[in-house]
C-alpha cells in the first residue's frame, strides 16, 4: 500500500515542478517578498491618497471628518479656485517662479552636466584624476552645508533676493555631472567617435550629431534628478530670498502654513493641502512622461557586453 | 542654524559689554528733539523702507501710511514667523547687507538682538517719553537700561478663553484659580474621556508665563551679568499644580498650532486656553465652526483674590542698528505703533498695547458675536493691567527657548518630572550663556 501511494504522490509534484520551471522571466513566487512590496507600496501611495482626499475638504470639515475619508462637502474646484487667487493671485506667481528656477537651474544643470560628463570620458588631458577626486567628493557634500556659505558669499555679490540666488547654485550638479560621465563611457564607443573624425566631422559635429543622441536616456536621468531638487528646493531659497514675490512654491505653500501659527492669523489648512496637490502635479506628470527614458538610462553600464 | 547664530552672537556679547558703556554715555547727550525733527525732514523729503513683519495687520498699516506719505515706499516683507525671521536678520546683519529698516521681533527675542547691538535705540527720537502711552507689561518688555530698543505693536495678557458648551453641557465651573483648573480637569476628562480641558506638550512661552504669574523670576539680567534661576517660590507653585495635570494625563497631547489642535478647539475636545489676548482674533479667524461656543474669563489665579496676570507673546517692531533710514523708519515706527496706525490694526482685530485704546469705552464695551456677545475685551484690557512687574528674559532666550522640547519636554514623554526637566533647561542655559561670553550664575 504505502510503497504504491508514494510514487503516485510524487508524480504529479515533480510534473508540477517541470511545467512552473522558475527562470528570469518567471521568477520563483515569494510571499514573503511580495507582503513587503504591498507594504511599501501603500507606505508610499497613502500621504498621496491623503492629500487627494483632503484637498477635497472645506477648513471646516477638515476639523471635523475622518482624514482618510471624504467629508460632508466636495470642494476641490472651490479649493483650487481660492488657492488660485488668494492674496491677489500669489499662488500662480510661485509657481510661476518655480518652473523659472527649474528651467533655468536644472535646465542649465543638466546642460553643463551633459558637456562636463562627455569631455571627462572622452577626452584625456592631465589633471583628470584630480577632477575626478574633487567630483566624487563634491557629490558628498550636501547643498544644505553650503547654502550659509553661499548666502555669505552672494550677498558680497549683492545678488542676494535675487533669483539668480537660486538658479546660480542650482547650475552645478556634481551627481549629474559624475552620471554623465559614466554614462557617456559607456554609451559612446570611442570607435565611433574615430570613425566620425576619420570622416571629417569637426568636434562639436560629433557631439551634437553623433553623441548626443546616443546619450539621450541619460540626459533624461540627470534632467529628471536635477529637476526633482530644483522643484523641492528649500533651504537654499529660504536663505537667500526676503521678497515674497520671487519665492518658489516650497517657501510660499510654508508661508501659508505658517499663518496658521502666528497672531492675528488665518489658518488655510484647505489651501496649503490643495497648494501642495497641484504643487506635485507637475512632477508626477514628468516622471510619468519621461519613465520610459529614466529606466533605460538607470540600467545603462549595469551589464558589460 | 544654530552654529551660526552662537559664532554671531559670541563675537557681539563681549563687543556688546564694551558698546553698552558707551550707548549709556552718548544717549544722554543727544537732545531727545533733534532725530525727531531729522524723522520730521526724512518724511518731507521722501524715500523708501523695508519692514520685515509677518503680522497682517500691518498690510493695512503700510499702505495707509504711503496713502498719507505720497513720496515714501514701504516694502513689507513676510521674511517668515518668528525663529525663520530671526535667523534671517541675523545672517543678513553678520552679512552686513540687506538688513531692513523694521523688523518684528517678539518680546522674547528683544534682549537677544538688543544686546548684541544689533538694535538702534529709540531714545533720541523720544520713546524714552512714551513711558505711559504702553500698558506696563510690553514697557518693560522693549525698554533696557534706559535704552528703548523696540515700540510694542500689540501685547498678550493672559486670560481664560473656555468653551462654554462644553463646559455647561458637563455642568463645570469657570475655574478662578488653578486648584479649580485642576478640578475642572478631572471633571473634564472623566465625563469625557476624548476631551481635555487643555493641550499641553511643553511649551517654553506657556510655561514661562505660568511661573511669571506665580511671582516667580527665574531670570535676572544685569548687563552681561545673567542669573537663572529655576527653583524660586514661584516655579515651585507651577511645577506642582502642573505636574499633578501631566501626572492625571489631564492635558490632551496636542502641540498647539498645529491642526490637530484646530480640531481639537473647533469640536470642543480641546475645552479652554489660558493664552494671550491676541487669541481672540485667531478663534475668530481660524476656527469659525465653534462661533457662539466660546467665553472669556479672567486667567486662574495662584491664590484666591489675587490680581496678578502674565503676558503671553506679544510683538515690537524695532529698528536695527544697520538701517540707512533710520529717521524714515522712525516715522513709520511711531505711525504704526502709537499713531492713526494702532486704530487700524485694533480694526482688523490685533490687540493693542497702548493705554488709550485698552481704556477706551468703545473698545472695552466691543460686544464679539463669535464669543456669544460678550464683551470680551473688558476681561482683556483688565488683565493687561495686572501684569507682574519686573520679569526678564534671557539674553539669548532664542536658543534656550529652542532646547526646552529637549529638557523641560521630557517631562512630557518620559517619567521625568517638571522639577527635573526645568533643572536640566537650567543647566543647559547656563552653560550655553557662559559660552557666548555672558557671565551666568544658577
Amino acid at each position: 500500500m504505502s510503497t504504491a501511494t508514494i510514487p503516485s504522490v510524487r508524480g504529479p509534484r515533480l510534473k508540477t515542478r517541470t511545467v512552473n520551471k522558475h527562470s528570469v522571466d518567471r521568477p520563483r513566487r515569494s510571499p514573503l517578498l511580495t507582503v513587503l512590496t504591498a507594504v511599501v507600496l501603500v507606505y508610499s501611495l497613502v500621504p498621496l491618497v491623503w492629500l487627494l482626499i483632503n484637498s477635497t475638504k472645506t477648513q471646516q470639515d477638515l476639523f471635523t471628518s475622518f482624514g482618510l475619508w471624504f467629508g460632508d462637502s466636495f470642494a476641490l474646484w472651490d479649493n483650487i479656485t481660492t488657492t488660485l487667487t488668494y492674496a491677489d493671485g500669489v499662488f500662480v506667481r510661485w509657481l510661476g517662479n518655480t518652473v523659472l528656477y527649474v528651467v533655468l537651474g536644472a535646465g542649465g544643470a543638466t546642460f553643463l552636466a551633459i558637456l562636463g560628463g562627455y569631455a571627462l570620458a572622452k577626452f584625456d588631458f592631465p589633471g583628470k584624476r584630480a577632477v575626478f577626486a574633487v567630483v566624487i567628493g563634491a557629490v558628498a557634500v550636501p547643498g544644505t552645508a553650503l547654502a550659509v556659505p553661499t548666502f555669505l558669499m552672494f550677498s558680497q555679490l549683492g545678488l542676494t533676493n535675487t533669483p539668480w540666488a537660486v538658479i546660480i547654485p542650482s547650475l552645478i550638479s556634481p551627481f549629474g555631472l559624475y552620471l554623465m560621465w559614466t554614462f557617456a563611457a559607456e554609451a559612446v564607443p570611442t570607435e565611433l567617435l574615430e570613425a566620425a573624425r576619420i570622416d571629417g566631422a569637426g568636434e562639436f559635429r560629433t557631439f551634437f550629431r553623433v553623441s548626443l543622441p546616443l546619450l539621450a536616456p541619460g540626459i533624461v536621468t540627470v534632467l529628471l534628478f536635477t529637476m526633482v531638487a530644483t522643484w523641492n528646493n528649500y533651504f537654499l531659497p529660504l536663505i537667500m530670498l526676503r521678497d515674497s514675490s520671487w519665492y518658489p512654491l516650497t517657501l510660499g505653500l510654508n508661508a501659508w502654513n505658517a499663518q496658521a501659527a502666528t497672531a492675528g492669523g488665518e489658518a488655510i489648512f484647505h489651501l496649503v493641502i490643495t497648494g501642495s496637490l497641484l504643487t506635485i502635479l507637475p512632477l508626477v506628470a514628468a516622471f510619468l512622461l519621461l519613465q520610459r527614458y529614466w529606466q533605460s538610462g538607470l540600467a545603462a553600464g549595469s551589464v558589460k557586453e | 542654524m544654530t552654529v551660526r547664530s552662537r559664532r554671531v552672537l559670541r563675537g557681539t556679547a563681549v563687543a556688546g559689554v564694551l558698546a553698552l558703556g558707551l550707548a549709556a554715555c552718548s544717549s544722554g547727550e543727544t537732545g531727545s528733539g533733534e532725530a525727531a525733527q531729522d524723522a520730521e525732514a526724512a518724511l518731507e523729503e521722501g524715500g523708501e523702507i523695508t519692514v520685515w513683519a509677518w503680522d497682517p495687520t500691518l498690510e493695512s498699516v503700510a499702505a495707509d501710511f504711503e496713502a498719507e506719505n505720497p513720496n515714501i515706499t514701504v516694502n513689507l516683507e513676510n521674511v517668515g514667523t518668528g525663529n525663520d525671521q530671526y535667523t534671517a536678520l541675523q545672517n543678513a546683519i553678520a552679512a552686513g547687507d540687506g538688513v531692513p529698516d523694521v523688523a518684528q521681533i517678539e518680546f522674547y527675542a528683544l534682549p537677544q538682538f538688543a544686546i548684541s547691538e544689533a538694535l538702534a535705540d529709540l531714545t533720541p527720537y523720544g520713546a524714552d517719553q512714551l513711558e505711559g502711552t504702553f500698558t506696563p507689561g510690553p514697557w518693560g518688555a522693549v525698554q533696557q537700561e534706559g535704552a528703548v530698543n523696540a515700540l510694542p505693536t500689540d501685547s498678550g495678557p493672559m486670560a481664560l478663553f473656555y468653551n462654554a458648551r462644553v463646559f455647561d453641557e458637563h455642568g463645570i465651573e469657570v475655574p478662578t484659580t488653578w486648584d479649580e483648573y485642576v478640578e475642572a480637569a478631572r471633571q473634564l476628562h472623566e465625563a469625557d474621556p476624548d476631551a481635555y480641558l487643555t493641550n499641553d506638550v511643553g511649551d517654553a512661552g506657556f510655561t514661562t508665563s505660568l511661573i511669571w504669574q506665580a511671582g516667580g523670576r527665574p531670570y535676572q539680567v544685569d548687563g552681561t551679568d545673567v542669573t537663572v534661576d529655576f527653583t524660586d517660590a514661584g516655579t515651585q507653585q507651577f511645577t506642582s499644580t502642573w505636574q499633578t495635570m501631566l501626572d492625571e494625563e489631564l492635558v490632551a497631547p496636542v502641540g498647539s498650532w498645529s491642526d490637530e489642535w484646530y480640531q481639537g478647539l473647533s469640536d470642543g475636545s480641546i475645552a479652554s486656553l489660558v493664552i494671550g489676548a491676541w487669541m481672540r482674533g485667531n478663534l475668530e479667524s481660524s476656527v469659525p465652526g465653534a462661533s457662539g461656543d466660546w467665553a472669556v474669563a479672567p486667567m486662574p489665579r495662584w491664590e484666591s483674590g489675587q490680581d496678578v496676570t502674565a503676558e503671553n507673546g506679544g510683538s515690537s517692531l524695532a529698528i536695527p542698528a544697520a538701517s540707512e533710514n533710520a529717521d524714515l523708519a522712525w516715522a513709520f515706527l511711531e505711525y504704526a505703533t502709537v499713531g492713526d496706525g494702532v486704530a487700524t490694526r485694533v480694526a482688523e482685530g490685533a490687540f493693542p498695547a497702548t493705554v488709550a485704546e485698552l481704556e477706551d469705552p468703545a473698545f472695552r464695551e466691543q460686544e464679539f458675536e463669535y464669543f456669544g456677545g460678550q464683551a470680551v475685551n473688558e476681561v482683556l484690557a483688565e488683565s493687561a493691567a495686572q501684569v507682574g512687574e519686573g520679569w526678564q528674559y534671557l539674553p539669548f532666550q532664542v536658543y534656550a527657548n529652542s532646547i526646552f522640547n529637549d529638557t523641560v519636554g521630557q517631562a512630557y514623554v518620559s517619567g521625568t518630572t517638571l522639577t527635573e526637566g526645568l533643572a536640566t533647561w537650567q543647566e543647559q542655559s547656563v552653560a550655553y550663556g557662559n559660552d557666548q561670553g555672558f557671565t551666568v550664575d544658577q
